[in-house]
């Protein structure tokens, strides 16, 4: 039977100052070695400056079947937005 | 190397993220910063929570419940950046509950009437809003990012101050007259939201230095008196200063001097107001202890459970 890498997720930085963002997975024994295969899948043109592996069984999710009683909820608080306050012109831009 | 490393990055104007080496002065000074920054949003939730039973319409109560509810998110972001550079939350809290950090001394004036919720939007709101953009820039990744989502988020906050402080100036002779009331409270504290004068602020080079402040106290300052004056005078409300000028010359509003007494005191912390501030967070804090206890336990179940 052949051995089979646990799944990792992939993170990457595009540069300084911005978030780390999802980019795909890797299978590798360890983080170490997760880190060289991202490193390899998903920068070779300097896509990034920093990388985060994480074990993809790690990361709680939240159900699809749940995305109304997540969601929904804020979709009748228009007053969240500042575009729901009418303003007079000269200070709209507010 | 380090330290040649990172004075680069600086001068390059890039960002210094949590991973990177940073000299302890950088580090310790953008966590008392972050801090405060983070301390000031949830103490903030203070003066307008106590006006949510009051507001006059279900709708004035739902939009400060919802801004209320936003200062409680933008300490969240805040407390997270700031952990980002290794001092957890909890001692963050404990240096706020035992007062050896501060927090925004424009929390520690009542609001006696309900325009002062309108004055806050449209001033304190729009003060914070004046310091805050220049932050999205900050040389500090996280903190810069927190920025940004906070000034996403406080364009509503100020609109409804705003809005309410237009409502009243619209309304009876007596609502018109609590308004201008509101902003004689709320007009001398907001321009002194900005810190001392740049010539009695000692921190201000080395900060602009590193990027974790870009304009001058006097310069956001000047930017805000700009920018409020004409918004006070479609109001037809008039700022509680006798030197307030457009001076054509300078292209700016000349006004006047600050009572700088009051600044000092105020940040001493003296005054009842702060004692009461520190009292209803420590309570929260603490009468919320039991709940924390209660998740740890069911977690700690499950976990048994699971593991079983
Ligand atoms: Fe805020
Ligand atoms: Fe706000």
């Amino acid at each position: 039977m052949s051995t089979v890498f646990p799944q990792w997720e992939v993170f990457v930085r595009a540069r300084r100052g911005l978030d780390h963002q999802h980019a795909g997975s890797v299978h590798a024994p360890d983080g170490e070695t997760a880190l060289r295969a991202a490193r390899d899948l998903f920068t070779r043109r300097q896509e990034g400056v920093s990388l985060w592996v994480v074990p993809s069984n790690e990361i709680v999710a939240s159900d699809p079947a749940d995305v109304g009683a997540l969601f929904e909820p804020a979709a009748d608080k228009a007053y969240r937005f500042p575009t729901s306050y009418e303003l007079p012109p000269e200070v709209d831009h507010m | 190397m380090n330290q040649a490393h990172f004075d680069a990055l600086i001068e390059a104007d890039e960002r210094i993220e949590p991973d990177d080496w940073m000299p302890d002065d950088y580090r310790n000074a953008l966590v008392r910063q972050i801090a405060q920054h983070a301390h000031s949003e949830i103490i903030g939730m203070q003066p307008e929570g106590e006006w949510i039973t009051r507001a006059p319409s279900l709708r004035r109560k739902a939009i400060l419940t919802a801004k209320v509810q936003d200062e409680a998110g933008h300490g969240l972001y805040l407390y997270g950046a700031a952990e980002s550079l290794g001092t957890p939350r909890s001692e963050l809290l404990d240096r706020l509950h035992t007062k050896t950090q501060k927090y925004s001394s424009i929390f520690n004036y009542p609001t006696p009437e309900w325009a002062d919720i309108g004055a806050i939007g449209w001033l304190v709101d729009g003060a914070a809003i004046m310091n805050q953009v220049p932050l999205c820039r900050c040389s500090y990744g996280p903190y810069g990012r927190a920025m940004v989502r906070i000034c996403k988020e406080e364009s509503f906050h100020q609109r409804q101050g705003y809005q309410i402080m237009l409502s009243l100036s619209q309304g009876t002779p007596e609502q018109q007259a609590m308004a201008q009331r509101a902003l004689d409270r709320w007009w001398w504290p907001s321009i002194m939201m900005f810190g001392p004068p740049d010539s009695d602020s000692p921190n201000t080079g080395r900060s602009m230095a590193w990027g974790i402040k870009r304009f001058t106290n006097d310069e956001l300052r000047q930017n805000f008196v700009d920018a409020t004056v004409p918004q006070a005078e479609l109001l037809g409300l008039t700022p509680p200063d006798n030197a307030l000028v457009w001076n054509a010359e300078r292209g700016h509003y000349d006004f006047g001097e600050p009572d700088w007494d009051e600044f000092a005191r105020m940040v001493r912390g003296e005054g009842e107001i702060p004692d009461v501030r520190i009292g209803v967070r420590r309570a929260a804090h603490d009468e919320g202890d039991w709940v924390r206890k209660a998740a740890a336990a069911y977690a700690g179940k499950r976990d048994a459970r699971s593991a079983a």
